[in-house]
């Protein structure tokens, strides 16, 4: 079923294979209309409130209220400066796809989200970090960043205001953790991409000690929406608490592998099955991480879960980035484990031990029972693994997020592991 | 020698930054744009230009997976090994690769055309498996497909 009357702003100008709109294109779809009246008719506190009031959750993984985000930046006369705002565009997460589709789609929508973002914490300097290897993506930034100089979006006296923003892509060099909000500061400033210590929080001391907020691309593509229709227009394209729509995902053995806007808290089945398909003949779902690699299984009896941050939490998960790696009946839950596992111990930074030795022996342990080796004891070091470098033990969440999917693996497919170990061998192959 | 070619993209990203550390990355892969790789005396002298020291320019260069500090081939060839592409087949498609360009991973092919090396997520997991030649993404890659990718790079 194709919903007609869906509303979906986030997608409105995307056309698969096609050229993205070019700002005279974007603006006659009514692009950077959010812009002229916050220039012209509202003050950055006005802006705040509308995000606010709109219910916006960063898009990011974290679900962090937006708004409120941005209220911790210290505005007026007395404020630090400059201050600046960043769009976070690494999306390393693995089975995450969702940001490169908006930026190549419509680049000119995540220009203007920023430019508002700016506009609500007066920042005047703001950074695009876009990983590498989204070459497509930074050329079509490129272009919508110098259409926007020309009309006098970015630069000096916006619009003929009184403030000015000035706008650069920073492409990164390749490494998982730039996409941790603090790393990501370090990355930008030239160092290694080592997490931070909160506090101070970024908004407060960020980007050389300055003011900085960051936020996801997805989230930012929001802004403009909320800002030219306002919160309450924004809050009922959800079926959920949190506002808006939201851009979900599947990946894995589904008949049509993509992305999709709909409305905030649309349930797991129907994604899966209206939009991906359903699954590939010959296949059975086995389980899914809902929102990228460092989120927990869920299973068929969760197909009910509506896609939001509460539901998908209260079912034992996290909705993260929102798109969905699919699990069938004839690929290994072991064996994807060590995928899994291999990617999180390659791509520590290396900067506190849990982390650094303990994800290397996960994958060791997960290693040996997939090629047979296994012993009992194992799946023991494996739970003792998940607390020790659960919350709380390591300096940032990418040892946590790399233990989620491992402590539900070892509850919904324990058998699986205990096979593995019986027979000393892997009976998927 | 930095080219003057090489200054002056490297001289443009500085006015987008406050510090001179801050362009240190985008100066390498500007360099390694031209050169292939960072050779120590690659890094030697972006150091000098920039006024950093090489140990810092260097303790950044080893960090990121993209700054090659040992000369690679012609074409690089970025195969992606994370989840959705490994569900997708990913094993034997690396197997292929392997087989038809007589290399590991990290390896460079005897001829100098290609160096094959392994990439977490490249975010075209809708198309997996894919991998990254040089500047272009191949999408829903099957063993027939790797044959004439391949082929299109002299
Ligand atoms: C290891 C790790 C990697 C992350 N990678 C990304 C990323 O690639 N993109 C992203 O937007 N957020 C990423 N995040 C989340 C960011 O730290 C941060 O929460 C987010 O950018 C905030 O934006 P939002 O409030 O708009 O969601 C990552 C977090 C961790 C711990
Ligand atoms: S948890 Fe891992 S990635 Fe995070 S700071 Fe520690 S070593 Fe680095």
């Amino acid at each position: 079923m194709n919903r007609n009357s869906m509303i979906t702003p986030l997608t409105q100008n995307i056309t698969p294979n096609r050229e993205p709109p070019d700002l005279k294109q974007y603006a006659q779809a009514g692009g950077y209309q959010g812009l002229q009246r916050a220039i012209k008719t509202l003050t950055p506190q006005e802006v705040l409130q509308e995000v606010k009031e709109s219910n916006l959750r960063g898009r990011g993984g974290a679900g962090f209220p937006t708004g409120k985000k941005w209220s911790f930046v210290p505005m007026g006369d007395d404020a630090p400066r400059p201050k600046y705002l960043v769009a976070n565009a690494d999306e390393m997460e693995p089975g995450t796809f969702k940001d490169r589709l908006l930026m190549e789609g419509d680049p000119h929508q995540l220009l203007e989200g920023m430019i508002l973002a700016s506009y609500a914490i007066q920042a005047e300097v703001a950074y695009i970090f876009l990983r590498a290897e989204y070459r497509l993506a930074a050329q079509r930034l490129k272009k919508a960043i110098a259409e926007a100089y020309e009309m006098n979006y970015l630069g000096k006296n916006l619009l003929g205001s009184a403030f000015s923003l000035e706008l650069h892509l920073h492409t990164s060099a390749g490494r998982y953790i730039c996409g941790e909000e603090t790393a990501l500061l370090n990355a930008l400033e030239g160092k290694r991409a080592i997490p931070r210590a909160k506090p101070p929080y970024p908004q407060v001391s960020g980007l050389w000690g300055q003011p900085t907020v960051v936020n996801n691309v997805e989230t930012l593509c929001n802004v403009p929406h909320i800002i030219a229709r306002g919160a309450a227009w924004y809050q009922n394209l959800s079926r959920s608490e949190d506002g808006g729509t939201k851009f979900y995902g599947a990946s894995g053995r589904v008949k049509h592998p993509g992305a999709w806007e709909l409305p905030m808290g649309t349930p797991i089945r129907e994604i899966l099955e209206e939009h991906a398909g359903g699954m590939k003949d010959g296949f059975q779902l086995r389980g899914l991480l809902p929102g990228g690699a460092s989120t927990d299984f869920l299973t068929e009896e969760h197909l009910d879960v509506p896609m939001d941050y509460d539901s998908v939490q209260s079912a034992g998960s996290r909705l993260g980035t929102g798109t969905m790696i699919i699990l069938d009946d004839r690929t290994c839950p072991v064996g994807m484990l060590c995928n899994l596992e291999h990617f999180f111990a390659q791509e520590s930074c290396g900067w506190c031990t849990p982390c650094r030795d303990g994800l290397p022996w996960v994958e060791k342990i997960l290693l040996g029972i997939e090629q047979g080796q296994g012993q009992p004891e194992d799946l023991d070091y494996l739970t003792m693994h998940t607390r020790l470098l659960g919350p709380g033990h390591t300096f940032c969440a990418h040892a946590p997020g790399a233990m989620e999917p491992l402590q539900s693996a070892l509850k919904y497919f324990r058998a699986d592991f205990e096979q593995h170990i019986h027979h000393q061998r892997c009976p998927f192959k | 020698m930095l080219s003057a070619e090489e200054i002056k993209a490297i001289d443009a990203e500085r006015s987008h930054y406050p510090t001179a550390q801050a362009v240190g990355i985008e100066a390498m892969k500007i360099v390694q744009h031209h050169r292939g790789w960072i050779s120590d005396e690659s890094l030697r002298e972006i150091a000098d230009h920039l006024g950093l020291s090489v140990e810092s320019l260097d303790g950044a260069a080893t960090f990121y997976n993209l700054i090659f500090r040992r000369p690679v081939g012609k074409h690089v060839i970025l195969i992606c090994d994370s989840v959705s592409c490994w569900i997708m087949g990913y094993e034997q498609l690396r197997e292929q690769l392997q087989k038809e360009l007589k290399i590991g991973l990290g390896e460079t092919t005897q001829d100098g055309r290609f160096t094959l090396l392994p990439s977490c997520c490249l975010g075209a997991c809708e198309r997996a498996p894919v991998m990254i030649v040089d500047e272009d993404l191949h999408g829903d890659l099957d063993s027939e497909k790797i044959g004439e990718i391949l082929a299109d790079y002299e």
